[in-house]
């Protein structure tokens, strides 16, 4: 089977955003680039489904020319090939726009997508994908088993693939649902999907040689114009910090007669 | 095209509070922009839950039909679709809940819609939203350049709609689905006799310096009935598998403004902190004076928390 599997190049999640003084634009100087970690998930799964049903793994990048450091990691991660298409700022109609054409093209299996990323956190490219495509959605996979557990160990699949059917354990609000997709399908990955794997160093030196196709967004004709525009960045109200209270007796006074919430 | 329509969310029978959040949202959006609010309700057997919506807006649009027993996105958002074509809406809103957030995006694929997700509140004018990102460190203004526009609803940064004096209509709509490539199997609810974590008033929370899973039903657990408080957790606390998923408070987790908040052993991890500082008052318990944690709590208590819990579940 061909999956198909997204990279977002995100700003390290680690570290504070920063907004130009104008607030027209965030900081990306001397900010460090990193994978988004709910890609990293989807890459992971990618590899264990392939692993186990025997296949190809495509990674796809949407960003700039430096994505296809992101690219490389999931290469070095053990992804077959990958494709980077040069587009700066797209929103995410726009870059779900851009998939569907490279799924026409590549007609995958499976498309396996972080539920979000850390920069925009839109959680939408996944779902407008689906709805583009008319194909079924699981989003949010997760599993059962915990990220202890033996099943994680033994790197299995959360994603259970039979014939042509998917079934998905999903977190949702108030507990887990399952659903069964038959494919082609969208999943996109929550955190406790798993833990992925770290590149080994003859996974870094193969990735060197595996094919990057770079695509310009012109290339692919799709109107990219997009639908939500950002007029402005802004820090959020910050919180003050309180008092220190020396023990549980100051701490009770406090809620009581204070803040009045006991 | 003028009007508002908010999607309502049925869950296990009972019509969601984040629902009352929304058409809180859509109120405001309506005296912006104009035009009604209008609902549409989903589900099988939601009759009795449009005769409640009518309460709190002009127009509810319900598409009652066995295929929509389970609430699945793909045949949801054609209901969402169509229902927007019915209402005149050019603005479609949902809570940004679970389902809302697995929902909302297809349904704006199918209006070619531009979304604007887990909207807090309104820019200067017209409909210019406000949306944090990057964890919450920021906010953006943004506007959605389409005709029809897709919003969900933050439900912790909306006041609750009230009732109002006239009763709307409600209006059958028929949908057709098609044929489902997406199958419901399952269900696994965690049992949980406390109130949801999104509309607790107080939350008792527990992270990596509880040391290990079974401190939470000896410590958290306790302090949580005192306060008859729902019970939260920090992602690393999560992932170790010591609680259901559904606990974690965070910006990829639940985001929770109770009127009390209490982190119990929890650094303050940037993420956490996005899901819980809209909260009235926070405290923090920890033996770290360094936890960033104490940096946006109202109230620190620098101690072990083996020792101060007990004694604080004691004493309230």
């Amino acid at each position: 089977m061909k999956i198909l599997v997204t990279v977002k190049r995100v700003t390290d999640y680690e570290r504070k955003a920063k907004i130009t003084p104008d607030g027209s634009a965030l900081v990306t100087e001397g900010m460090n680039f990193v994978p988004n970690p709910f890609d990293e998930i989807a890459v992971e799964e990618a590899l264990r489904l392939a692993k186990t049903h025997g296949g190809e793994v495509v990674v796809v990048s949407i960003g700039p020319k430096d994505a296809v450091q992101q690219i490389r990691q999931a290469l070095a991660m053990g992804a077959n090939r990958g494709i980077l298409v040069e587009a700066e700022d797209v929103d995410p109609d726009g870059v779900a726009r851009i998939l569907q054409k490279i799924i026409a093209d590549e007609a995958p299996n499976l498309v396996v997508m972080g539920k979000q990323d850390t920069d925009n956190d839109a959680n939408q490219v996944g779902q407008l994908l689906a709805g583009y495509l008319d194909w079924p959605q699981a989003t949010f996979a997760s599993k059962k088993e915990g990220l202890d557990s033996d099943q994680e160990k033994k790197q299995v699949p959360g994603v259970v693939i039979e014939g042509e059917k998917a079934t998905v354990i999903r977190e949702v609000d108030g507990g887990l649902e399952t659903l069964q997709v038959s494919l082609p399908a969208i999943v996109t990955t929550d955190l406790r999907l798993n833990h992925p794997r770290f590149a080994s160093l003859p996974g870094i030196m193969k990735a060197k040689k595996k094919e990057v196709k770079e695509l310009g967004v012109d290339a692919i004709g799709v109107d990219v114009s997009p639908k939500v525009r950002i007029l402005e960045y802004k820090e959020p109200a910050e919180r003050q910090a309180g008092v220190t209270v020396s023990d549980v007796d100051q701490l009770l006074e406090k809620l009581k007669n204070e803040a009045k919430v006991l | 095209m003028s009007n508002i329509l908010v999607i309502a969310e049925v869950s296990e029978g009972e019509l969601k509070r984040a629902t009352l959040t929304c058409i809180g949202f859509a109120r405001q959006a309506a005296e912006r922009t104009g035009g009604t609010v209008q609902a549409l309700v989903v589900g099988k057997g939601v009759g009795a839950h449009a005769e409640t919506l009518a309460k709190y807006v002009s127009t509810v649009h319900v598409a009652d039909d066995g295929a929509f027993e389970k609430p699945l996105a793909e045949t949801y958002a054609k209901a969402i679709a169509a229902a927007a074509e019915s209402a005149g809406a050019h603005v479609v809103c949902m809570a940004a809940t679970a389902h809302g957030k697995d929902v909302m995006p297809r349904a704006a694929a199918l209006l070619q819609a531009g979304m604007a997700s887990d909207i807090v509140g309104f820019g200067k004018d017209g409909m210019q939203l406000q949306r944090p990102i990057q964890a919450g460190n920021v906010i953006a203004t943004v506007e959605l350049t389409t005709e029809v526009k897709v919003v969900t609803t933050r439900p912790t940064e909306f006041e609750a709609a009230t009732e109002s004096e006239a009763a709307g209509e409600v209006k059958a709509l028929t949908v057709d689905v098609g044929t489902p490539k997406t199958t419901f199997v399952a269900f696994d609810k965690v049992a949980s006799e406390r109130p949801e974590l999104g509309d607790a008033s107080v939350v008792v929370s527990g992270g990596r310096g509880l040391k290990e899973s079974g401190n939470f039903p000896a410590l958290i657990e306790p302090l949580a009935d005192k306060l008859n408080a729902a019970i939260g957790a920090s992602r690393a606390v999560v992932d170790a598998g010591w609680v259901p998923n559904d606990m974690q408070v965070g910006q990829t987790g639940k985001v929770v403004a109770p009127n009390l908040y209490i982190a119990v052993g929890i650094s303050g991890a940037i993420q956490h902190v996005a899901g819980m500082k809209g909260s009235k008052t926070i405290v923090a318990i920890n033996k770290d004076p360094e936890a960033p944690i104490f940096a946006i709590a109202d109230y620190g208590l620098v101690e072990d928390l083996f020792k101060v819990v007990p004694e604080l579940t004691e004493k309230i």
